[in-house]
């Protein structure tokens, strides 16, 4: 045999190696090559069941907290030097779009103390650009480099919390990821492979989980009104009015001291565990600075109530047995799930902004192993009915393609084994499209074969010739439809993403199979003997 | 069929086309009035049913899809659903006893709920009472073994926490390969690690709801616009892509007669989507757009022939010219299309209800785009030489050798001599 064909030939079987083991591995047996197969290839969420979900951060509540904090520290530090104010407050940014259209405004500050605001901002607030209004009265707004820093530095945090969150939840396989959409970036993809009861978790999600512990000042009161009206119709001051959490229907309302004593920022770890009478409740950890402060609140109350808000609703509010420091617990939890929500969401730490879903796509296994099935079923018709006008149409030749064809799947199904792409339904229609398109070039190649012997060349002559012209056209047909697919990539989703790289793997291993592999075949076929006459084509 | 000639080596051989002369262009106004006939009863439709019906993706809502272990008639679960959530639609799945409820909410607030709507008033009208039991089809194994867990101790079954995690993964595997839905406790029996106490458990603890979930769609506005923003820029620059290439590889004229004969395809097939009322979503955007990388495929074959034979047989007038590269390349076109339309055959029969849009989409545009190539593609290279001729008038001039592949045009001074083909 000829040595070229021999390299040749040595050049496909290494690649026929190298494709199986990428599929299946090595496997010693039949559960690991299934166990193999598994792993290798990666489906998607519309063939292995799951949730994916989209979710707006709404990026504004994190610049609202931040304007309140600025406004607390503001209140302190005028105070203390001595800069009168009649007011300070900021305005409400409800859409995203308005995030950093955030501003503060200090009211009725004296004209002498204007020099010392100045200095007072631009030492301590330095986030913060310092405009006058009038002669009393002055606005802060953001710096645009500071706003840009706190929406990514609220995406991160987001994205961290809810990566703990998943985790605590036990999805190992689950993720997350900024995903864009043109004019904003404050989206975040979960895909949640396996959940198909998507309730729970997006409630564990979405849940802010700001936890505080209050002093209660009065209550509980069945209404709000009545709170107000023992208290003469205003509120005390640096109190707050805030709801219980709605059990069976009924709500109660309590007064409690607006500064918290302890937050969920303090708390190091918690757990849920069953307490007296078999209840469930919630027992955590505080951080050594918040423990101190913790106990020598319970000290010196011993006997007061204190409210654990989360999320604005009071969940609890027990009386202060004894000195609690570092470790205590949370009850009133009705069910185990409660409890160990609870303690998910406090060590996930506490969401910075709210999230809105904007899509939200289940697929039940059941679903997704029927469309596992019924792309088998169609790529297995279309394989056989291609095969079979290929036999008939170009007799022995018909097994050339054959072979460069089973090759060319091989190749494109290793190709997203190694390449760790992943295989969705529309994917598995670009496996199938691939069949089809890829004979095409065999056709091509066939048909000029043809030609050549029908204008007299001798056979190697002829499939000679039949290669080389064909070869240009082969390329410029597949470049259309790989910009074609390039395109589709870049503006499609998911599972059209996973189209679009089928397709164009396909396409590319077609480019070595029905050329490189073919002609080799050929050759192999052709080069033992001395004359040859025919070509069965 | 044909025996192909025989001179030199033997073959014999059977050939769909031999050498075949249809003077396809000649024949070319029959083709062309076809093509504006089926394009305005296209465009019709989409003005009557007023533009091409979009499916969620673009348009926005949820779409919950339910399967029935006994499936009530579609009046009952319009029925059930009326007056809940707006604009309810039934659609029932033809392979699968599963009904695709659709309601065209726009509000993110209340798509959210709208899922958890469906499921209460399927619940009231088909559902069956609970008891304080736990439903076996809405379960995930997690859920199941948690909920398994005190009734097996109360029992007195033993069971380690990895024999329960197992008997739990085992039931929902069972449910999975059954279509989602376990119609009757008694097909459990079968399942590994269910032993007569525990099935004794499994019905004090447990019911099988008559229906189950098994696929949910909420898709916000926000997201519904961004995708249509997304795919008509996919489709304009994919073609602006095709424009350039093909410029580049051939003439301007050729990448405009292929752009066009393209567009046709285009318009053709979403005006079919109207006519036949079949839903236009994200991968049918997908066919789309594959095909107009793939229809360009004939094209390009037939104008690289045009080419070939504008060197060779520089004497010949245009017309018959195109008219023979088309003849030549006729046995390719057919046959390279046929198969690919094989595959997406097998796709629209066996595939599924879920790439039904993109399989119809495949076979039609497949079809159209073959016939386009040669009816609409060719006549646009010899519609627009003729207007160039018209323009230009008789000129005479030495012959000068064509170099096609120089693709510039600014031509030569002898571009414009009588009967000789040269499209620059």
């Amino acid at each position: 045999m000829n040595r070229n064909i021999k390299i040749k030939a040595g050049v496909i079987v290494a690649v026929i190696l190298v494709c199986i083991y990428g599929i299946i591995g090595v496997p010693k047996s039949k559960d690991e090559l299934i166990a193999n197969w598994k792993k290798n290839i990666h489906l998607g969420l519309d063939l292995s069941g799951g949730t994916q979900l989209v979710m707006e951060v709404q990026v504004q509540d994190a610049f609202k907290a931040f304007a309140d904090t600025t406004i607390e520290r503001l209140k302190d530090e005028l105070k203390k030097d001595n800069i009168d104010y009649s007011d300070i407050n900021r305005n409400d940014p409800s859409t995203l779009q308005d995030a950093d259209k955030i501003e503060v405004d200090i009211k009725g500050v004296p004209l002498a103390k204007t020099s010392a605001l100045r200095t007072a901002i631009n030492e301590s607030y330095g986030e913060w650009n310092l405009l006058a209004v009038n002669s009393t009265e002055y606005k802060l707004t953001m710096k645009p480099t500071e706003a840009l820093k706190l929406k990514q530095d609220t995406m991160t945090q987001t994205m961290g919390t809810i990566e703990r969150k998943i985790n605590g939840l036990g999805l190992a396989e689950s993720s997350v990821q900024p995903t864009g959409r043109s004019d904003a970036e404050a989206d975040l993809l979960i895909q949640l492979p396996g959940v198909d009861d998507s309730a729970h978790v997006k409630q564990v999600l979405q849940t802010q989980a700001v936890l505080e512990w209050d002093e209660v000042k009065d209550g509980p009161f069945p209404t709000k009104e009545e709170a107000l009206s023992k208290h003469g119709g205003i509120m005390p001051l640096n109190t707050k009015l805030v709801p219980t959490l709605p059990r069976d229907g009924q709500q109660a309302w309590y007064l409690v001291a607006r500064s918290p004593i302890v937050r969920g920022t303090d708390i190091r770890d918690a757990h849920a565990a069953q307490g007296e009478m078999n209840r469930w409740e919630t027992g955590f950890v505080l951080t050594q600075d918040a423990a101190k402060r913790f106990a020598r609140y319970t000290e010196a109350n011993i006997g007061n109530r204190a409210a654990i808000v989360v999320d604005g609703q009071v969940i609890s509010a027990p009386t202060i047995q004894s000195r609690i420091s570092d470790t205590g617990r949370i009850t009133g939890a009705s069910t185990q799930e409660e409890a160990a929500d609870l303690a998910l969401n406090l060590r996930a730490g506490s969401l910075p902004a709210s999230m809105v879903i904007l899509e939200e796509r289940t697929v039940g296994p059941s679903l997704g192993a029927d469309s596992i099935k019924e792309g088998f079923r169609a790529g297995t018709a279309g394989l056989i009915a291609v095969i079979g006008f290929m036999l008939f149409y170009y007799r022995r030749s018909g097994i050339n393609a054959t072979l460069a064809l089973v090759l060319n799947a091989v190749i494109l199904i290793a190709a997203l084994s190694y390449f760790d792409a992943t295989l969705t339904l529309p994917g598995i229609a670009g496996c199938i499209l691939t069949i089809g398109m890829a004979v095409d070039s065999n056709v091509l190649i066939f048909e000029r074969i043809r030609e050549e012997l029908r204008a007299g060349k001798a056979v190697v002559a002829a499939v000679d010739a039949g290669f080389s012209k064909a070869f240009l056209t082969i390329i410029d047909t597949h470049v259309t439809t790989v910009v074609s697919c390039a395109f589709l990539f870049i503006f499609g989703t998911g599972p059209v993403k996973g189209f679009a790289v089928t397709l164009v793997i396909g396409l590319i291993a077609n480019l070595f199979t029905a050329v490189f592999v073919s002609k080799t075949i050929f050759d192999f076929e052709l080069s033992g003997k001395q004359q040859v006459t025919a070509l069965s084509i | 069929m044909s025996k192909g000639l025989n001179a030199g080596a033997a073959i014999g051989y059977m050939e769909l086309f031999g050498t075949t002369n249809y003077d396809f262009l000649g024949k070319k106004w029959p083709f062309i009035i076809l093509s504006l006939i089926l394009t305005a009863a296209g465009l019709v439709s989409l003005g009557l049913k007023g533009g091409p019906r979009y499916g969620i993706d673009f348009r926005g809502g949820a779409l919950v899809t339910v399967t029935f272990s006994q499936r009530p008639p579609v009046d009952k679960v319009r029925a059930a659903l009326e007056g809940k959530l707006p604009q309810v639609e039934v659609q029932e799945e033809r392979a699968y006893p599963n009904d695709i409820i659709g309601t065209d909410v726009r509000d993110d607030a209340a798509l959210q709920s709208a899922r958890q709507t469906i499921i209460d008033s399927l619940t009231v009208a088909f559902g069956q009472p609970a008891n304080g039991k736990y439903n076996l089809n809405a379960s995930g194994v997690d859920s199941l073994a948690e909920h398994l867990r005190d009734p097996l101790q109360a029992a007195s079954v033993p069971m380690t926490d990895q024999s329960l995690h197992d008997l739990a993964k085992n039931i929902i595997d069972y449910r999975t390969n059954h279509s989602g839905l376990i119609k009757n406790l008694d097909e459990l029996s079968s399942v590994p690690g269910v032993t007569p106490p525990v099935m004794n458990v499994l019905k004090q603890a447990t019911y099988p709801e008559p229906f189950a979930v098994i696929k949910t769609e909420v898709v916000g506005p926000k997201i519904g616009a961004e995708l249509q923003r997304k795919a008509i820029l996919a489709v304009l620059y994919a073609l602006g892509g095709m424009l350039v290439y093909i410029a580049f590889r051939f003439e301007w004229i050729y990448g405009a007669a292929a752009v066009i004969a393209v567009f046709h395809d285009t318009i053709i097939t979403i005006g079919l989507f109207s006519l036949f009322n079949k839903e236009i979503s994200l991968t049918v955007v997908a066919a789309l757009l594959t095909l107009v990388g793939y229809s360009m495929n004939d094209t390009i074959v037939t104008f690289d022939r045009i080419r070939e034979n504008l060197k060779i047989l520089r004497r010949e007038a245009l017309e018959p010219l195109v008219n023979r590269s088309v003849n030549q390349t006729l046995s390719r076109t057919v046959l390279t299309s046929g198969l690919t339309l094989l595959t997406a055959l097998a796709l629209f029969l066996f595939g599924g209800q879920v790439l039904n849009g993109f399989s119809f989409a495949l076979v039609c545009g497949i079809i159209v785009g073959t016939y386009s190539s040669v009816f609409v593609a060719s006549p646009i290279l010899i519609f627009w030489h003729n207007f160039l001729e018209g323009r230009k008038g008789p000129v005479v001039a030495a012959p000068v050798p064509v170099k096609p592949s120089a693709a510039k045009s600014g031509g030569t001074p002898a571009s414009a001599r009588r009967g000789t083909a040269k499209v620059k």
